[in-house]
């Protein structure tokens, strides 16, 4: 499913829905405060901790959320932009960042909710930050080196760390409670108030924060929509019941000779085994990316039929099975391997037939190989089905 | 007659907010949200159309120009940013706190305050371009989506913060401590 843009929601359309998050980006940080310097700064002063306690809420409700959408297949985390890393230009951009915050009072957003607010400040701030900008494209020859050194890619924290995604979250969850009662202790000291600890605030945020450890909770101990596909799939293979519909290679031979537009044939090795061999007019998924949301619409089409073929019986059976779980289709297992269908049609090395039934069928695939050639080159460009490939959205503030 | 401004919401009921609208950003669009980018647009365009020889024979220039071939403002965070001027803007006036002043440590004066605005933003600016976002694009978005580079980015924005909060206090807090 997600994320919605570009297969649902079109590339126009798209800015239409930037104005609308960033009034509810504006409307969250101008009610957080953070169109005020003081309040902003008071972070590094221990006397207002908001920013902390907002930053780190929004995070954290992000972060949850992305997990469990991800884990309920509804948001594709392989295509969503993650902010790459270039490890220099990260620490010493953020590192200049940091002074520029200590001293200006703003950061580039909360400097625009300020000005929309009728801060001169905050406007004073947005000009400055336009000349920096300038400065860093006027100066960019000098600085490119910089920019792209020890580039670590689309690097995930948790990957990093060696630890699930699930279990990140929940670190940071902890981390993030920890942190508010930290720091709510400190700003009561600066502040000289009393820390109280009302019962009713402790209830209320103790389901705050278990709401989002349960999610979590789930995530970690439901199985996702894919392990739960294969799991009833093994399932009805080990009963027995549900076999897949067969088809023998001499068949689809004579079918493809026929009508070949009549037939989705589906080669599910790998992209490399395909290339070695495939049979005329086939187009390549592998198994393992059989029910993604990009190959969905070619296996559950319903004008051709699906055959289906992998480098064992039980490869083609499973894909068949997969097929079937998503949806409609006339599906297909070949019965013969690639390999076998390889060797049976194309590499002639047998010798003369003895009688006369063997000596028709091994006439008949002689003359079948001639004409699935014929086919395969005659269609390679016609019917291959568009590339499609779902790619990784360009973000970033850059 | 003027109404007093009202309180601010509490930050946690905030940060869910903004987490929730980070979030359908997310979900819809596949990017997170972002700050400085809609800047280097306006300085981009800036450029343009004062200089456009300038631009044309620059390097930097001819890519943007390349990216992004209908000029540009058009450009996703710019549209964003519009969004946060209005949004900023109405919960500003539904909460009575919209007033044109400086606001400013106790003591400084206008034109030390104007000129640390003008310096800060300058140094942000610059340190975002460098980074790759700012403190919403790298380090708030970075964070959703687990980003190592993003993550790295928030802790040196804060770590260098408060490094030299001491060394400018003076511009925020009247305390001699």
């Amino acid at each position: 499913m997600g994320p919605l843009v570009p297969d649902i929601i079109s590339n126009e359309f798209n800015f239409i829905i930037a104005i609308i998050v960033g009034m509810g980006f504006g409307f969250a940080l101008e009610q957080a405060g953070f169109g005020s310097t003081r309040k902003l700064v008071g972070l590094f002063y221990g006397y207002d901790f908001t920013v902390l306690k907002v930053f780190f809420t929004a995070g954290v409700t992000a972060m949850v959320g992305i997990t469990l959408l991800n884990h309920l297949g509804l948001l594709n985390v392989d295509i969503i932009f993650i902010n790459p890393t270039f490890l220099w230009a990260a620490i010493i951009g953020g590192v200049i960042m940091g002074g520029g915050f200590i001293i200006g009072g703003f950061c580039p957003g909360t400097s625009v909710v300020a000005a929309a607010s009728g801060k001169i400040d905050g406007w004073a701030f947005v000009f400055g930050a336009g000349i920096g900008i300038l400065g860093f494209i006027e100066g960019y020859p000098l600085i490119k080196d910089l920019m792209v050194a020890d580039n670590l890619g689309d690097l995930l924290v948790f990957e990093m760390m060696g630890i699930s995604r699930e279990a990140f979250a929940l670190i940071m969850i902890f981390v993030a409670t920890g942190a508010f009662v930290g720091v709510t202790i400190i700003e009561n000291k600066v502040n000289n108030k009393a820390t109280q600890w009302l019962r009713n605030d402790i209830s209320k945020y103790s389901i705050g924060v278990g709401i989002a450890v349960v999610l979590v909770l789930i995530t970690i101990s439901t199985p996702t929509r894919n392990e739960l596909m294969n799991e009833r799939i093994d399932a009805k293979i080990a009963s027995g019941e549900c076999q897949p519909r067969l088809m023998e290679g001499d068949k689809l031979a004579f079918e493809l000779i026929h009508q070949y537009y009549q037939y989705n044939v589906i080669d599910i090795r790998s992209a490399e085994e395909f290339k070695k061999f495939h049979i005329p007019t086939a187009i390549n998924i592998p198994l393992e990316e059989l029910h993604k949301q990009e190959n969905l619409g070619i296996i559950t089409q319903n004008i051709k039929t699906n055959v289906f073929y992998g480098a064992s019986f039980e490869q083609s059976q499973r894909a068949c099975l997969v097929a079937k779980y998503h949806g409609k289709a006339d599906n297909f297992a070949l019965t013969n391997t690639a390999e076998e269908f390889n060797s049976n049609f194309f590499v002639a090395t047998k010798a003369e037939p003895q009688n006369k039934l063997e000596n028709e069928v091994y006439l008949f695939r002689k003359d079948a190989a001639r004409k699935l050639k014929e086919i395969g080159e005659a269609v390679a460009n016609l019917d291959k089905p568009v590339a499609k490939k779902a790619k990784r959205v360009q973000g970033g503030c850059s | 007659m003027k109404e007093a401004p009202k309180k601010y919401m509490n930050p946690y009921l905030a940060g869910f907010f903004l987490g929730f609208v980070l979030l359908t950003t997310i979900y819809v669009t596949g990017r997170g949200l972002g700050a400085s980018g809609a800047i280097k647009s306006f300085v981009v365009q800036s450029v343009e159309s004062i200089a456009p020889e300038h631009a044309a024979t620059t390097d930097y220039y001819i890519t943007q120009k390349q990216n992004n071939p209908d000029g540009p403002l058009k450009s996703w965070l710019v549209f964003e940013v519009i969004g946060v001027i209005i949004g900023a803007f109405l919960s500003a006036v539904v909460s009575n706190r919209v007033t044109v002043k400086i606001e400013k440590g106790p003591g400084v004066k206008n034109t030390v305050r104007i000129a640390a605005a003008v310096f800060g933003g300058a140094l942000f600016g610059f340190g975002s371009q460098l980074a790759r976002g700012c403190t919403s694009g790298a380090a708030l978005s970075g964070m959703a989506v687990m980003s190592f580079g993003g993550i790295v980015t928030m802790m040196s924005i804060f770590g260098m913060a408060y490094g030299l909060a001491w060394f400018f206090r003076k511009l925020w807090i009247n305390k001699v401590n």
